[in-house]
């Protein structure tokens, strides 16, 4: 077993390309002997393709050693700040794996499709009601897919007003995650940047200054990104409204406010959703997620093809929206991410989806309080899905940064959280528990942050190491980026 | 807990939520137990087609013989749930694996470097013309039809944004100083194996990019599109990583030369050493990044190449152990076998009174059907018999096409389906 290697093996310099052996496979494809069809013109073929020859045993051995090189929630605490790393319950992978939704064609006609259809348009019922959003579309791919869909939306939306030569403009808080900008320039709008008051809330005087006809949109992550309520969002929305833009929402944070309050009753046009998080839907190690789209009846004619329609003989069918942005996949969106994300909503419901966020909060809250006066807190309040630590005082005091804190995380046997955002706090330590960590799980997190202080003071180089107990040690980023060695080469020695 | 909160209950940790929205109603069915949850899904899957329906529809989406052994590791929790690797010490499963899979892409390719993967060939198709965009400075791009049309939508809803014209071409001639990028896909979107190199030939004389739209399985057997000139190659790799699941989650490849690597958009994993050796001794021991990291959103915002965050890891993992474990004479023998088996299963069509399969030069596993009857009819009749048929496609423009349906057939096609197809074809015609 991997474990039982010696620590020192250089397990990464061989990759499976290298393990090979001439000859060997892993499995057998079946020979044909029927009638040969000559192969098409020589020069349309190609010759030989280098791939790995390994026996099958090899092959899973090798990948199994790997995964044992992997943390993921299964291994223990992940409180990724923004990621919204909660345990994924195992009965999800299993109805998405069953072979009547496995084996679905994405071309189907829609009768034969019938049990995928409705699923999904059931989990759009769920996440309208959920967001007060009436209008959803399922097909972006993750968070960055439905921004860019939102964003399309109100770009075409400006180009049937006719004033989409005059809003050049999207406002951004100086919080936001970095897909929020990239998405507005993706899309052709310059950003503006709004900065965060004292209090952790937009500065309204600047929102007041920059709302101007030349303003298409404002982007704004509720609860922001210091898991703080962004206060009178409601206000502002109505600000946005009378300067005839529009209020996009980064639901990245839904977690936190599943059932308590609605998008749309705040004033939201357009909503992200990133079912992964919220709803639980395994991360992959990056992916797949899914990014559904919702948004108010202004809105809708220009969601994302297709959406989900049911005709009066109770046929769910696929539509184009009457003015849509097209389409953002080749098919339909990630479907087994959605039915995944279908079935966390039906065993929780809404008393389940309540106690999730309550229990969110709660724990995030509980992390404040038992962490709270050994490392500084910029914003010093109750929180919600998650709260934003900053190591400045250790760095200042003892030389050692919150890069450090992190990696001696790892050898107290946590993933760390969040680190360097958001942006606008220094040396951020973003921590989001989530719901299901268990009230020992976040004490020992604290109890772990806590020796860290402790450390930082009496041993600091400890933490310049750290991590002292991992499969590997720090890496030498700065040469992978200068000297990039991105592919297998089979002339390559080990570096 | 509470109590050291310093909180009565859990509601009163929503004190800063405005109370006139708070506690909304909100109308959800109410929660299932898991054995409940299980039978409820049980019964929508069963209202799908029966998964032992014989089908011909591929037009995007193949069925594919895959190992076991792919779905095997890609199960593993180890991978399943850990996030995008921003710890390295700890992630060097889902980066190795990453490494692994930009090598296979960049192998079959015939590309320099690779990401970690898009969301789906389309995306990153949309990606490449945004690219192409970006490194020519030009306002225009062309696809070179008969291309997949939920392709070209997704590049027009990218090139829409970015103020972009998208040009449908039906020759290579047809590109011009304005495009920045020619798109082909291959095998075309009606089957067709595309010769590469006078494409990329007439992209170059105009100055442009040439993109290559691949199936990464059809490589096995075709000419590496780098080899024939291309740029960047996008392609899907769900066919080849499991079940389509109604066509997602994907991957979408990306792939391009060495001088478009820091215009790349996505993630992108680099070897790289330790900055010390380990304690014990010995050398600093190999590992695995992300890089080049300069271009992505989290640090550019918005002067990012692109705004991707979330990748497709663990379908890009599943890809990697299907090529993999297919090795280089599998995959071959694979492909060869597949072309084999739709030829021999057109050829069978072709001999039915009444049948006809319009020629448009070699062809790798998808086949245009023609028959007694008009396309839709005939497309009914066959689900009348228990058969799904190929996709309508009697409403585009190529002569060939009027009328027919495109029919797929692989490697993993059971015989017995594509006799049963042959039966009913027969009966149809003889209706007729």
């Amino acid at each position: 077993m991997s474990a039982h290697r010696p620590r020192s093996e250089d397990f990464g310099a061989q990759l499976s390309f290298d393990r090979g052996t001439p000859g060997r496979r892993a499995v057998d494809v079946p020979s044909w002997d029927g009638e040969q069809t000559p192969l098409p013109d020589a020069h349309l073929l190609r010759d030989e393709v280098r791939l790995p020859e390994l026996s099958q045993g090899g092959l899973v051995r090798y990948y199994t050693a790997l995964s044992a090189r992997n943390y993921g929630i299964d291994s223990g605490t992940y409180p990724l700040g923004s990621c919204t790393m909660k345990y994924n319950p195992k009965v999800d992978d299993l109805v998405a794996s069953l072979p009547g939704f496995a084996t679905a064609h994405p071309q189907s006609p829609p009768e034969e499709a019938q049990g995928t259809l409705r699923t999904l348009l059931e989990l759009r019922r769920g996440l309208a009601e959920i967001t007060g959003l009436p209008h959803v579309s399922l097909a972006p791919a993750a968070g960055a897919h439905g921004e860019l869909a939102g964003v399309l939306m109100i770009t075409r939306a400006l180009e049937d007003r006719g004033e989409l030569e005059t809003r050049r403009r999207i406002l951004v808080p100086d919080s936001a995650h970095g897909t929020n900008p990239a998405t507005a320039a993706m899309a052709g709008f310059t950003v503006t940047q709004i900065p965060t008051g004292p209090d952790g809330s937009l500065d309204r005087a600047t929102i007041e200054r920059e709302l101007d006809e030349t303003v298409a949109a404002m982007m704004v992550t509720v609860p922001n990104t210091l898991g703080l309520w962004e206060n009178g969002i409601e206000e502002v929305a109505d600000l946005i409204h009378e300067a005839g833009a529009y209020l996009y929402g980064d639901g990245a944070n839904l977690n936190a406010i599943m059932g308590r309050v609605r998008y749309g009753d705040l004033g939201f046009d357009v909503v992200h959703l990133n079912l992964h998080k919220s709803f639980s839907t395994p991360h992959g190690g990056g992916g797949p997620g899914a990014g559904p789209v919702c948004c108010s009846e202004e809105l809708a004619p220009y969601l994302p093809t297709p959406v989900l329609e049911e005709d009066e003989d109770g046929l769910v069918r696929l539509v184009a929206p009457e003015r849509s942005i097209g389409r953002l996949q080749q098919f339909h969106g990630n479907v087994g991410v959605l039915i995944r994300a279908y079935a966390y909503m039906r065993a929780l419901g809404l008393e389940g989806l309540r106690a999730v966020s309550g229990q969110a909060v709660l724990n995030a809250n509980y992390l404040r309080v038992l962490m709270h006066g050994h490392y500084d807190l910029p914003y010093d309040r109750p929180v919600l899905h998650e709260v934003v630590f900053s190591g400045t005082r250790q760095r200042r005091e003892h030389g050692v940064r919150t890069y450090d804190i992190a990696k001696r995380l790892i050898d107290h046997g946590f993933h760390p959280p969040t680190v360097y955002f958001p942006l606008i706090v220094e040396e951020a330590l973003m921590i989001e528990p989530t719901e299901t960590e268990p009230p020992e799980a976040i004490e020992a997190l604290a109890e772990a942050m806590i020796a860290i202080a402790g450390e930082s003071a009496e041993d600091p180089d400890t933490l310049h190491g750290a991590p002292w107990t991992a499969p590997l040690g720090r890496l030498d980023e700065a040469t992978a980026a200068r000297r990039p060695v991105l592919r297998w080469q089979p002339d390559e020695d080990a570096g | 807990m509470l109590d050291r909160v310093g909180v009565e209950d859990l509601d009163a940790l929503f004190a800063d939520l405005p109370a006139a929205y708070r506690d909304p109603a909100i109308d959800l069915p109410a929660q299932l137990t898991e054995p409940e949850l299980i039978a409820l899904l049980e019964e929508r899957a069963a209202e799908n087609a029966d998964p032992g329906r014989p089908s011909f529809l591929g037009a995007g989406a193949y069925r594919r013989s895959i190992p076991s052994i792919a779905a095997h590791l890609t199960s593993r929790s180890e991978f399943v749930t850990a996030y995008t690797p921003y710890q390295p010490e700890i992630s060097q499963g889902t980066l190795q694996t990453a490494f692994e899979y930009q090598s296979v892409v960049c192998e079959l390719t015939g590309m320099d470097v690779s990401n970690t993967g898009l969301y789906d060939v389309a995306s990153a198709t949309a990606e490449a013309c945004l690219l192409a965009a970006r490194a020519t400075r030009r306002g225009a791009v062309a696809l070179l039809e008969p291309i997949h049309p939920g392709a070209a939508d997704v590049v027009r809803t990218y090139a829409y944004g970015a103020g972009i014209r998208v040009d449908l071409v039906t020759s290579g001639d047809e590109a011009t100083e304005e495009h920045a990028c020619l798109v082909a896909q291959q095998p075309d979107f009606l089957g067709a194996i595309v010769d590469l190199e006078p494409l990329a030939e007439a992209a170059h004389a105009a100055g442009a990019l040439f993109v290559t739209v691949a199936d990464p399985f059809a490589l096995g057997l075709l000419r590496s599109p780098g080899d024939a000139g291309a740029d960047i190659v996008t392609g899907e790799g769900r066919d080849l990583a499991g079940a389509p699941a109604y066509g997602g989650p994907s991957v979408g490849l990306f792939a391009a030369r060495q001088q478009y690597l820091r215009q790349m958009p996505g993630r992108i994993v680099g070897r790289t050493k330790e900055l010390e050796a380990p304690p014990d001794g010995g050398e600093p021991r190999t590992g695995y990044v992300l890089t080049l990291q300069a271009r992505e959103q989290f640090i550019r915002r918005e002067r990012a190449t692109s705004n991707v965050s979330t990748a497709q890891a663990l379908i890009a993992l599943a890809f990697t152990v299907t090529v993999q474990a297919l090795g280089p004479r599998g995959l071959r023998e694979a492909a060869e076998l597949c072309y084999q088996r739709a030829h021999a299963a057109a050829a069978r069509v072709a001999a039915l009174p009444g049948y006809e399969v319009p020629e448009r030069g070699p062809w790798f596993q998808e086949f245009l059907v023609r028959g007694p009857v008009p396309a839709a009819a005939l497309a009914t009749a066959l689900a009348e018999r228990g058969i799904t048929a190929g996709l309508d496609v009697s409403d585009r423009a190529e002569p060939e096409a009027r009328d027919a349906l495109l029919f797929a057939v692989t490697e993993a096609t059971p015989d017995a389906h594509v006799d049963a197809l042959i039966e009913a074809l027969a009966e149809i015609g003889g209706q007729a």
